[in-house]
């Protein structure tokens, strides 16, 4: 799994740009999206993910559920 | 003195004179009682006051900015630039979801910019708008929960415009982190917006904080922003810059604890406490605007700042602008510059002009105190109690000079034998539009004044005039573009005549209401 932006709720505040750990999160036409092959949930980064957190906006960086749960490298 | 030699002049003060700032604002923090009394007339020491009350490196520093001189924002503007939009806490009071264009509150702009498209947009207001002197980052976020855009903006600017003074306002969570970097650009107005002191009264609100890369909730979070403003507001008036404390007042959460809160930040050494209402509204979509809870009336509003005074410089004349607002406290001009359009605009800056500009503004603010004093002496002797209100329509430079009908705003100030002191303003919709009354505006005028004893207008229609008589206001169109206070003055001094001759019978008037909702821009 990765996490995803859900863009008709974000307010495009930018914070949770600079606290990704993995550079995942980007400006696209207005709002900001999560690359779904950058994202680790923070997983080795922090106890919870930092856009979740930060996100001003309850439930708008949530669990993307179409990917696979992300597998920190052994 | 050019501007640029100001410019350099506060750059070298900054450095050399931070021991001795730091004796003056020590000073400044025991001076009680500034004086309301005394006959000056001023509305509180430090926010209205003149160069006589201050210290000089205090008058230098506050005598141009609107913010921080009651008295200033008659004559000078101040800008906004919406380079911050990322926040480090949630507020119950603000939404970030909303926004609109006729929405005039903090947190709310129309477009964010890259500092460079900020340094342009103030190279091209102070070239239109020769009075700008201030420039301030104010979000609509944090500015420092996005110090690389902060700093590069007054960076920027610093370098292109050198006469405009910088300034920022904060939720004082980072601030510790950057009182140096913030030092470092000469920013000598820093604003943090402190509602408690006590993290049981934070916790109902603020929900959380994100520090250090976690989110904390509850008297925790509160706790540690609470530590956190302390902290920062004692760094910044060691080192000689001046603080303005902004409180939201949300009563029955934080409105007797904010005479805490006026303590804890006056011993600290705050310049100035700007006690601010609550604007929560049901449409804002904000946590208090949801749940009901409402802000104060203007009544519980000007007894909490009346109780603070004394302790020290309240600030009365704050309009709540936005996060990109252009122009004269009262007034907003920022849709003559968006992006687009400053982007095209072929900017001429000239600090001469703008100088020569500056001159003729100090004179005719010279004028104006000159012209209360002299009014003030012929008060001198009269021995009443009555204190009144009255409500004013002015444009700026201190004069009674905005048509009734199309005021969007009224200032209020306070009549007694100690003169005429301001107090406060009042926001209205435009009253006249396009020619004709309407009449459920007018009642919203009346509400919105109904503490006043008279209203004073540079013009009135016979209608409204005739509905002000019925609600107990007295339409004052006698003085039309002379000085505020001066005329205040001496209107004040006939109604006390009238009083004491058995002519009229003085009475105590009600409360009013303090409008919210969105700013009208018709014109």
């Amino acid at each position: 799994m990765t996490l995803k932006i859900i863009s008709s709720q974000c307010t495009s505040c930018s914070a949770c740009e600079p606290e990704c750990p993995n550079v995942a999160i980007t400006e696209k036409n207005g709002t900001f999206v999560i690359d779904p092959k950058k994202c680790t949930e923070c997983i080795g980064h922090f106890d919870a993910p930092q856009c979740a957190a930060v996100c001003p906006v309850d439930n708008t960086c949530v669990i993307d559920n179409a990917y696979p749960r992300y597998q920190a490298p052994a | 003195m050019t501007s640029l030699d100001v410019g350099t002049a506060e750059a070298a003060e900054g450095v050399n004179a931070a021991v001795a700032m730091g004796d003056v604002m020590q000073k400044i923090a025991e001076h009680k009682g500034c004086g309301t009394s005394g006959g000056s007339g001023k509305a509180s020491c430090g926010s209205g006051a003149g160069e006589g009350d201050l210290p000089t490196e205090i008058w230098e520093k506050v005598k141009n900015h609107p913010c921080y001189s009651e008295e200033a924002h008659h004559h000078y503007a101040r800008m906004h630039v919406a380079v911050a939009p990322a926040c480090n806490i949630q507020c119950n009071y603000c939404n970030r979801k909303y926004d609109c264009a006729n929405e005039s509150r903090p947190g709310v702009v129309s477009e964010k910019l890259t500092p460079e498209q900020a340094a342009k947009k103030v190279l091209a207001v102070a070239s239109t708008i020769p009075q700008m002197t201030v420039l301030g980052i104010a979000g609509p976020g944090d500015p420092l929960a996005n110090p690389e855009k902060t700093f590069k903006t007054f960076d920027l600017i610093s370098r292109t415009a050198p006469d405009i003074k910088l300034c920022l306002s904060t939720n004082g969570l980072a601030l510790p982190d950057h009182v140096d970097t913030i030092a470092g650009y000469n920013v000598d107005h820093v604003t943090i917006t402190i509602n408690m002191v006590d993290p049981e009264v934070g916790a109902k609100i603020y929900p959380w904080v994100f520090w250090k890369h976690k989110r904390y909730t509850g008297v925790e979070a509160a706790k540690l922003l609470t530590d956190r403003q302390l902290q920062g507001l004692e760094m910044l008036t060691e080192r000689g810059i001046l603080c303005k404390v902004n409180s939201v007042m949300i009563p029955g959460v934080n409105d007797k604890h904010l005479v805490e809160v006026n303590k804890a930040v006056k011993s600290r050494g705050a310049f100035l406490h700007n006690i601010m209402p609550l604007i929560s509204a049901p449409e804002h979509g904000t946590v208090f605007g949801l749940n009901g809870q409402r802000g104060p009336s203007a009544q519980e509003l000007k007894a909490l700042q009346d109780s603070c005074e004394g302790e020290m410089n309240m600030m009365r004349h704050c309009r709540q602008c936005r996060a990109d607002a252009v122009g004269l406290l009262g007034e907003d001009r920022s849709a003559e510059f968006t992006t687009e359009k400053i982007m095209a605009m072929e900017v001429d800056y000239d600090l001469e002009s703008r100088k020569a500009y500056q001159e003729k503004v100090e004179e005719e603010r010279v004028a104006k105190v000159a012209a209360k004093q002299e009014e003030l002496a012929t008060l001198a002797g009269a021995a009443s109690d009555i204190k009144l209100l009255i409500a004013v329509a002015t444009k700026g430079s201190g004069l009674i000079n905005e048509h009734f009908g199309h005021a969007k705003e009224f200032q209020v100030y306070e009549l007694s034998t100690s003169g005429a002191k301001f107090v406060g303003h009042r926001r209205v919709d435009l009253y006249c539009q396009g020619g004709y009354g309407d009449e459920d505006s007018l009642e919203t005028v009346i509400r919105a004044i109904n503490d006043c004893h008279a209203v004073f207008v540079a013009k009135i229609g016979g209608c409204p005039k005739n509905d002000l008589i019925k609600a107990g206001i007295e339409p004052v169109d006698q003085f039309a573009h002379e000085f505020i206070e001066k005329s205040a003055i001496a209107w004040f001094k006939a109604y006390l005549d009238k009083v004491n001759s058995g002519e009229i019978e003085h009475q105590e008037r009600g409360d009013a209401e303090i409008r919210q909702g969105a700013l009208i821009n018709a014109a």
